[in-house]
């Protein structure tokens, strides 16, 4: 990863520009929309922000363990690898209609794809 | 665990417990009403230690700054740090009001309008907790706007078992004195951008702060459209019907419709209501809702249901401001 990916990307405004674009793609995706169905809109939101801010590269409190907590419910509920593709392209979609170059957008996707086993709790 | 110290005595906290249910659980009563985070009744104080900053969303700046904090949404799993607080003193928080007026405004609704003998800063669309003589508290918006009305002006619901609202129907009288603590909330018209639409849809006595903003955007200069959906089961739920057709009357950009989701045909054509949810026609007759400004008020689950779809006909969360009477999260003690 390179050292300046998140001021590449364009930092919390980066963040800011696509935590909505991209929650407003999951929501209307019928195949994800579920997963994300909370009634805590304004709490989900915040999630997002620190989930973007992590794969953007920018500081960030994650950890594995909180990943998987946080999924694990949803993975009984049948969260599986079809679904993190989609919500991973839903992220790539997002990056591009920001006009993120191609190179930053590997390098997200790439961070993005090493949390899919702490997501789906493997 | 971490341990909370108030009243000159110890309590430690379980995992999952917030500092209001472990206080409560060793016996102590605090004040409380949405046990939510959202009304800050039962805002408590910090002597010695840092909050988790989950439990100062929403304060003003100037509140946290003093160490207020609360209890109900405060869990110290998550710093595992003591605290020590104590119940803020009547005089920091509270003020006095009068009552100088109180009018039905339909079977149902009351207004009340209180005078502040120092003028309270306010926008109009917050919320002020009042409290009557023996401790009961319920929080009001407001819908009266700082530039334009002399006095504070709420709207009550008369409900069944309301202890509150019955008190306020029945036995307060003209000239009588109430504690008022507030103002609180971020649901305001926010200047800036006049010409921007806005969309406000409220059920219930959620009208008194739309009422409140609409007419501080206007007041505003607003020249943008400002749309306001109220919406009842009942006709008799839909009051300030004159006072909202008068607007209209005055202001080109503003626009009123009446939803009615529970009365025949005859009915609502008889007062021009529209069929429907007030959530489900204001969103049915605009499309994107990108760059406007949207304001939902009333029952939880208007609230919630109209603000995703709001986001998702593509307002921005941030611009998206509610004021939700929480009365569905009160447990222990019915709202009245």
């Amino acid at each position: 990863m390179s050292e300046n990916l998140y001021e590449n990307i364009g930092g919390a405004s980066a963040v800011e520009a696509a935590v909505d674009l991209f929650y407003r793609k999951v929501l209307t995706d019928p195949e994800v929309s579920a997963f994300f169905d909370s009634t805590d809109m304004d709490g989900q939101r915040a999630k997002q922000k620190s989930f973007l801010t992590m794969v953007f590269g920018g500081p960030h409190e994650y950890s594995g363990k909180d990943m998987r907590a946080a999924h694990a419910k949803l993975v009984d509920d049948g969260l599986n690898d079809s679904h993190f593709d989609k919500v991973a392209g839903h992220l790539q979609t997002t990056l591009q209609e920001l006009g993120v170059d191609s190179g930053s957008i590997a390098e997200v996707m790439a961070i993005a794809g090493s949390t899919r086993d702490d997501v789906l709790n493997r | 665990m971490a341990q909370i110290n108030f009243a000159a005595a110890r309590h430690e906290l379980t995992p999952d417990e917030t500092v209001l249910e472990c206080l409560e659980r060793n016996g102590h009563e605090i004040p409380f009403s949405c046990r939510t985070g959202v009304c800050l009744t039962c805002m408590m104080r910090l002597r010695d230690g840092t909050p988790p900053s989950a439990s100062q969303n929403g304060l003003r700046q100037g509140q946290i700054e003093q160490g207020y904090f609360l209890p109900c949404v405060c869990r110290l799993a998550e710093t595992g740090a003591d605290l020590e607080v104590e119940a803020p003193t009547d005089a920091e928080l509270f003020g006095r009001a009068v009552v100088s007026d109180l009018a039905p405004l339909s079977a149902t609704v009351c207004r009340l309008r209180l005078r502040t003998s120092v003028p309270l800063f306010y926008h109009a669309g917050q919320f002020i907790n009042l409290r009557r003589g023996d401790g009961l508290m319920r929080a009001y918006s407001l819908a009266s706007v700082p530039q334009l009305d002399e006095t504070l002006e709420l709207h009550i619901k008369r409900l069944g078992g309301g202890r509150m609202s019955n008190w306020i129907y029945d036995d307060l009288r003209l000239g009588e004195a109430l504690d008022i603590q507030g103002p609180n909330g971020d649901c305001y018209y926010i200047g800036g951008d006049t010409a921007r639409p806005l969309l406000l849809i409220g059920n219930g006595t959620g009208l008194a702060p739309l009422y409140g903003i609409a007419r501080d955007a206007l007041a505003h200069g607003h020249n943008g459209p400002i749309h306001l959906y109220h919406g009842s089961r009942t006709a008799k739920g839909l009051y300030y019907r004159d006072e909202l057709m008068a607007l209209a009357q005055a202001h080109e950009n503003f626009h009123y419709t009446a939803c009615l989701s529970g009365e025949e045909s005859e009915a609502r054509a008889a007062i021009g209501a529209r069929e429907g949810r007030a959530e489900a026609v204001a969103l049915g007759e605009h499309g994107s809702l990108e760059g406007w400004g949207v304001y939902l008020c009333g029952y939880p689950p208007m609230v919630k249901t109209a603000k995703k779809w709001a986001f998702l006909a593509g307002a921005a969360l941030e611009d998206i401001l509610a004021d939700p009477y929480e009365m569905q999260d009160l447990r222990r003690l019915p709202r009245d």
